[in-house]
């Protein structure tokens, strides 16, 4: 039960965003390491800024 | 043996599906219970679910789940990310059910509840969920372009200018039938105005704390909003029994209509962190949250219907708007049904999230079934109301009469049995100065759900419960016409790009504020004559709505058909192209109606004749008679309008249809644009989270 409700919770914040910095520090341990002269990982801050403007682009609500 | 278990579960739901359609169908006099409608829906979707999407998925698509998607390929972090299809689900979810399969259903109640309800379920499983889910995966196998440029790749130049110009419209025209939906519901109501105006406050703090307190913890953040909101549905009612300062919230229509053009040109001018990104994640968890309750008090409570299966207005003179059932049901209820605007989602934007093509079917078509349910609860809704309240709420004062007496004789007159005092009651109880003449679906929806919420957990609240229905519509109205403003606005600016290169930037203000401008004066026109007009201008405003989104499905469709005849897929085009006939058949007779129509409640020209000749008698009272001149001009505009609807609409049409010709007698055609194939790595160590 604890274990399925913590499944839900992993869904609720991917779906929301909450941890969409996280992801990104994954993504960019797993992607951007390789090289040397990789950018260090945004910020938090700087990150949401970015993701934040990004998910805004398009279409993205409709009737 | 499991097989065998299987296939009488399915035969078992097919047979209870088929008894609960056929109990809705052939109910006459007795009313019947709202659940029969919920199983109805449940055993169709279920049914097609597995089977006509399942055979599209294989047969028709063709799906591969060994290929790589766009997001695997091309994968880069931002906009291309594989990612899990409960969440794609959710975006797509979230992204294509906005307040439209609420309100079209409502209006189209006055017909019964037969005819909107049965389009609902036929149209989502052959029509809607088929148009989302091809369009998905054409999108998927073409890098997530989008439905403007698929058609220009596909079938030529043509079709994608209308895609393009379609779009436009539509926009201006949904957000302003939405704002008037928005106005209606706040006039001469302290509570409900003051509710809506302390959501953006509300929405501003959110966003302040997600960008700068505590950035990017979202669930925090909405959490505090949520409970902000529902605090505020709490002050509203203060404020209502404020003698002081309820006048600061008590406004006519026009007044409110302005409030609601220069708050459109703010919010698409002011950054999206603070206003739209923050109410969205509000609206949405209010969404799901409220669709979720209003599911389970229906199942909980299994209310009555009350309205009868046909009315008399199937023969066109229905109060709400004019017109038969044929065509204007399937031009009322788009979304629910089928909505063009849909495919802009499924192409373009989800394309670029999935991490598998087999997730397609849930994602595509299971997506627009959900959105489809929401409508029959939205139908439900209205229908469990007595007729006469209903159409005592819907009717426009320009039908029934301007004094209570009136149009309650009007409505009794039509054999729906309602009083003054029943409606006098009713207001009281729902904490609004008067029921009568709101139009536009929201005020009647919130009643209709403050009953059934009332039912459930106490009738003492019912004040409560009406405001919170009235907020939680407004709040993702709201958001639509935030979004769709600053879409209006990108695409004014891409194409102003081509003309002058600093108007094309959509960091330039000056460019900003220009296009913002022009987008609001567009919406914002039809949101003025929709308020001035006495008829209540949902009459005119939302069957344009429903033709220009209806003519967006078939322009989908057409690129879907065409593309799967280039294919050599011929003898599935059926598929797409039976929808198509469909759209094109209702579209075209909808739009001849609107313009020739010697109806004044239907035709535009009649309705302008008739106005001119009355004016010119000197017949109209004085205060009709001053706008009358903007009506006219507006009636003429209008006719023009779905005019252009139904010839791009032809155009595109003739395009792909002359494309198709030329394919079948070996006469070279613009290349399938699919991307080539490539093998996925994810499907043999995918991990899904």
């Amino acid at each position: 039960m604890l274990k399925k409700l913590k499944h839900l919770w992993h869904i609720v914040r991917r779906l929301s965003g909450d941890d969409a910095y996280e992801q990104y520090l994954k993504h960019h341990a797993e992607f951007h390491t390789a090289s040397v002269d990789v950018p260090p990982a945004l910020t938090r801050k700087a990150f949401y800024k970015l993701w934040q403007d990004k998910q805004w682009d398009g279409v993205k609500r409709c009737c | 043996m499991n097989k065998y278990i299987k296939t009488i579960f399915w035969f078992a739901v097919a047979l209870l599906g088929a008894y609960a359609l056929s109990g809705i169908a052939l109910n006459r006099g007795e009313s019947i219970n709202a659940l029969w409608l919920i199983t109805a829906a449940v055993c169709i979707y279920a049914i097609a679910y597995r089977f006509y999407a399942a055979w599209i998925a294989t047969k028709v698509l063709m799906i591969d789940e060994t290929r790589a998607t766009p997001a695997e390929r091309l994968d880069n972090g931002r906009d291309f990310i594989p990612t899990n299809k409960w969440v794609v689900f959710g975006h797509h979810f979230a992204a294509i059910a906005g307040p439209g399969p609420l309100v079209g259903p409502t209006l189209a109640a006055q017909f019964g509840y037969l005819p909107g309800t049965l389009w609902i379920l036929i149209g989502v499983v052959l029509g809607g969920a088929v148009q989302d889910m091809v369009t998905l995966f054409f999108s998927t196998r073409r890098n997530g372009r989008s439905l403007g440029q698929m058609a220009r790749d596909e079938i030529g130049p043509i079709g994608g200018t209308a895609a393009l110009v379609g779009t436009f419209l539509i926009m201006v025209i949904l957000i302003a039938v939405l704002g008037l939906v928005v106005v209606n519901a706040m006039k001469h109501s302290p509570w409900a105005t003051s509710t809506v105006a302390a959501t953006i406050p509300i929405a501003m703090i959110v966003g302040v704390y997600m960008r700068n307190i505590r950035p990017g913890r979202v669930l925090e953040a909405s959490a505090i909003g949520v409970i902000l909101l529902l605090l505020s549905v709490v002050a509203g009612g203060w404020i209502d029994h404020n003698e002081s300062l309820r006048g600061f919230f008590d406004h006519d229509g026009l007044p409110l209509a302005y409030a609601i053009i220069v708050y459109g040109f703010a919010a698409a001018v002011l950054p999206v962190w603070l206003l739209l990104a923050p109410r969205d994640y509000l609206s949405t968890f209010m969404k799901l949250g409220t669709i979720t309750l209003l599911a389970v008090a229906i199942v909980i409570l299994r209310p009555d219907i009350h309205m009868p299966a046909l009315t008399q207005f199937t023969d066109g003179s229905g109060p709400i708007f004019g017109g038969k059932l044929f065509p204007f049901v399937f031009i009322t209820i788009a979304c629910g049904a089928i909505s063009g605007f849909h495919a802009l989602i499924s192409s373009g934007t989800t394309p670029k999230l999935l991490s598998n093509e087999r997730d397609i079917r849930m994602i595509g078509y299971g997506a627009m079934l959900l959105e489809s349910f929401v409508a029959v609860m939205a139908m439900i809704a209205a229908t469990v109301l007595e007729p006469g309240i209903f159409f005592a709420i819907n009717s426009p004062a320009g039908v029934v009469g301007k004094e209570a007496i009136d149009a309650v004789a009007k409505i009794n007159s039509w054999g729906f049995a309602v009083t003054v005092e029943q409606m006098n009651q009713l207001a009281k109880d729902m904490g609004e100065s008067s029921l009568f003449a709101r139009t536009g679906g929201a005020p009647s929806l919130a009643v209709g759900m403050a009953s059934i919420f009332g039912s459930a957990f106490g009738k003492h609240l019912l004040a409560l419960w009406y405001h919170f229905a009235i907020m939680f519509e407004a709040i993702f109205i709201l958001t639509t016409l935030d979004a769709g403003t600053r879409v209006g606005r990108f695409m004014l600016q891409d194409m102003l790009g081509n003309f002058n290169k600093k108007l094309g930037e959509t960091s330039y203000m000056p460019s900003v504020i220009l296009t913002s401008a022009i987008v609001v004066a567009g919406w914002g026109y039809f949101l003025y004559i929709g308020v001035i007009d006495p008829n209540g201008g949902v009459n005119i405003l939302w069957p344009l709505f429903g033709i220009a989104n209806q003519m967006l499905a078939a322009i989908a469709l057409c690129v879907a058909t065409g593309i799967l005849i280039k294919s050599g897929k011929l003898k599935y085009a059926w598929v797409t192209g039976l929808p198509l006939v469909w759209l094109v058949v209702i579209t075209s007779t909808a739009a001849w109606q609107k313009i020739f129509s010697d109806d004044v409640r239907v035709g535009f020209f009649a309705a302008a004749n008739d106005l001119s000749t009355k004016l010119a008698a000197g017949v109209l009272p004085p205060e009709k008679a001053s706008v009358a001149p903007q009506l006219i001009f507006n009636q003429h505009l209008d006719a023009y309008l779905t005019l252009f609807f139904v010839v791009v609409l032809w155009v595109v049409l003739f395009d792909m249809l002359r494309m198709c010709v030329r394919h079948l007698t070996g006469k070279p055609v613009l290349k399938l644009s699919e991307a080539p194939h490539e093998p996925s790595r994810l499907v043999e160590n995918w991990v899904r989270d």
